[in-house]
């Protein structure tokens, strides 16, 4: 009996020595787990960039570079692809800030059924979608490929489905940090319409969500290709792989200056909507 | 009064035979007839699901009566959108515009019906002087304490001079202290401004130390209309008796319904007023703790004792339960807080007195009904 217990205040001390080492190690092995997930996560990002960057640098005195930003078809496509995007971007608005509010505030049950109309680009393969256009577009009444400018509307229209999914959850977010019935309801007490409610309190209180879902379309958009090669137009996307066929280092080059240009356009971006989130998030939640 | 609930000043808002019944075929608000003054503060009274927003925001427009016309000024306002109504709305939540400024805030109702900047600049500056926060003009909602933010969306409500100010709820927000603070603040500006105004509350000490009149409602329906202190002291249903205030009900048994002898907990008293009934008849007896006092009262008072089951301070007053029996006749009774009261223990035996028109005598096997006809003679 007596031994038993001993055994017992011997184990109870050992466990007491033991704990506070055990207390010790598991949040450094947190932290040493953490560092090398990150660790991991730099490398994968990083490392095709570094990658592209040396293969880019083997041709000496920076030449890709040179010979890249000398070509005019760069900015052609560059500045195409932008305009393709910022209209979309201008349409994507247009159409789904008062679709999302719409069935916010009066059609709530019809959320489930929206959101998976928005889901469906990521399901239907970019190929499909451009595959149905042609063949619907393509002949009367509807010939809108026999034009450059039919083919800028199609092209617009693709992109636009393309963009539902992140500019329709980055406005539903934002709507859902706002309690719209609310303001709505203040606006109109005031004496105000619907163009004045959506313009001068909704927009405005969704800029960082508009300002999101942008961003990712314009990312999407500049860097489209299938639709872009089906409809034959100038998009920096089809002008990557066209250099990708004739030149050995420039493409990479491209590739780089592109990656720049996101990130600037990223930093714009976040430049524009700092300080507006708190506002937004203290004001509205009730 | 008159028989819609008016009074006898010119009616300027009228409610009548309104009714609302929601798509899944809920009745949220049925037979409502009201009839408020030009200046008058209606204040609408009931617990949560009685109906009582759904009236304010039928009134604001937000809601569409299914039956029922709504006029303000004589002006049928039933088919008309919210923002052509004209009325000043106030909401729990503030719905002040984050995006704005106080002061853009404040103006918009002003910039939507296109008034001259000078003019919008110079009623805005009238209103922040109005709530008292004259220097917050350029600040944002988020940047204001809730007690601000709600007499900013006050300012925001009166200041192109609506022909209603509705209220909802507006200090369910805030903490009590400000929450008492800012309601006499409302009724100042009420008064100041003569606006007539409609105020949704659940908190009856609000109801009461505000309005002219208050509409008690249940489940859709007006329970009753009347002054606070009709309300309070002459509830005509059952329900107004138990909602509003608080209502000691204690089981007794009747003793000589002629002579009005009952017993509570076993002691005998006196009850002035008319009741009927055989002897050995369970009752139940309806008693304010402000009218009970502390000690035995004066001839002709009824004096019980008992045991001393509880003492609250409520600040002011001091709430004591005094249990008369086994049988769960339980009386509270109120003493202002005075620092010379000498206050009872828990578990001391006391003794308690109560006039004896005091209580009203409800019948225990249908209270419902003998409470309605026993409070009518009042």
């Amino acid at each position: 009996m007596t031994g038993s217990v001993d055994r017992l205040h011997n184990e109870l001390d050992e466990l007491t020595r033991l704990t506070p080492h055990v207390r010790r190690d598991r949040p450094t092995r947190t932290i040493i787990g953490s560092w090398f997930l990150l660790l991991i996560s730099i490398a994968y990002f990083a490392l095709p960039l570094v990658g592209t960057l040396l293969f880019s640098l083997r041709d000496p005195g920076f030449a890709a570079y040179r010979d890249t930003l000398k070509d005019p078809q760069l900015y052609k496509t560059l500045g195409y692809s932008f305009l393709i995007a910022i209209i979309t971007v201008i349409v994507s608005i247009v159409l789904l800030v008062p679709t999302a509010f719409w069935v916010r505030l009066r059609l709530p049950r019809l959320r489930p059924v929206v959101e998976f109309i928005t889901l469906l680009p990521f399901v239907i393969p970019p190929i499909v979608l451009v595959y149905g256009l042609l063949t619907t577009f393509s002949k009367p009444p509807l010939a809108l490929t026999g034009s450059s400018l039919g083919s800028d509307v199609l092209l617009v229209c693709a992109y636009v489905v393309l963009s539902f999914p992140y500019m329709y959850r980055s406005i539903d977010a934002g709507l859902r940090v706002i309690d719209i019935r609310t303001l709505t309801e203040a606006c109109q007490s005031l004496g105000a319409g619907w163009v004045t409610i959506m313009w001068r309190v909704i927009l405005p209180n969704l800029r960082v969500s508009i300002l999101s879902g942008a961003f990712l379309t314009l990312a999407v958009v500049v860097g489209e290709f299938t639709i872009a090669n089906f409809l034959a137009r100038p998009m920096f996307a089809t002008y990557l792989q066209l250099i990708s066929g004739n030149l050995a280092y420039e493409p990479a080059a491209v590739a780089l200056i592109s990656f720049g240009i996101t990130w600037a356009a990223m930093g714009v971006i976040a430049l524009l909507g700092r300080g507006r989130r708190e506002k937004i998030n203290v004001a509205g939640a009730h | 009064m008159s028989e819609d609930g008016g009074t006898n000043g010119m009616t300027y808002l009228a409610l009548k035979g309104i009714q609302k019944r929601f798509a899944g075929g809920t009745v949220a608000v049925q037979d409502f007839n009201l009839e408020a003054t030009a200046g008058e503060f209606v204040s609408f009274l009931g617990p949560s699901g009685c109906g009582k927003t759904t009236t304010l925001r039928m009134i604001a427009g937000f809601e569409r009566p299914t039956a029922g016309r709504i006029s303000i000024d004589g002006k049928d306002i039933t088919d008309q959108p919210p923002n052509k109504r004209n009325v000043g709305m106030v909401f729990q939540s503030y719905a002040l515009f984050p995006n704005m400024t106080i002061a853009d805030n404040i103006g918009f109702g002003l910039r939507v019906r296109k008034r001259p900047s000078d003019q919008i600049k110079q009623r805005v500056g009238e209103l922040l002087e109005l709530v008292n926060l004259p220097d917050k003009g350029s600040r944002y909602p988020y940047q204001l304490s809730g007690g601000q933010q709600q007499r900013i969306a006050l300012a925001r409500a009166l200041a192109y001079e609506p022909t209603i100010l509705l209220l909802d709820e507006p200090l369910s927000a805030l903490d009590a202290k400000i929450r008492v603070a800012l309601r006499l603040e409302i009724r100042q500006i009420q008064r100041r401004l003569g606006i007539t105004t409609v105020y949704v509350t659940h908190d009856q000490e609000e109801a009461l130390s505000l309005s002219d009149r208050v509409v008690v409602m249940s489940e859709g329906r007006i329970e009753q209309v009347g002054t606070p202190f009709e309300i309070y002291n002459f509830p005509t249903t059952p329900f107004v008796a138990s909602f509003v205030g608080t209502l000691s009900l204690v089981p007794g048994q009747v003793v000589d319904a002629a002579a009005g002898a009952l017993t509570i907990g076993g002691q005998p008293i006196r009850i002035a007023r008319k009741f009927e009934g055989a002897r050995d008849r369970a009752v139940t007896l309806a008693l304010r703790p402000e009218m009970v006092s502390l000690g035995t009262g004066a001839a002709g008072m009824n004096n019980v004792t008992g045991k001393v089951t509880d003492v609250s301070f409520l600040g002011s007053i001091v709430r004591i339960r005094v249990a008369l029996g086994g049988d769960g006749a339980v009386i509270a009774l109120d003493e202002f807080n005075e620092p010379t009261l000498e206050l009872p223990t828990v578990d001391s035996t006391i003794t308690i007195n109560f006039p004896a028109d005091g209580p009203l005598v409800l019948d225990a096997a249908a209270p419902v009904e003998s409470v309605e006809a026993l409070i009518s003679e009042v």
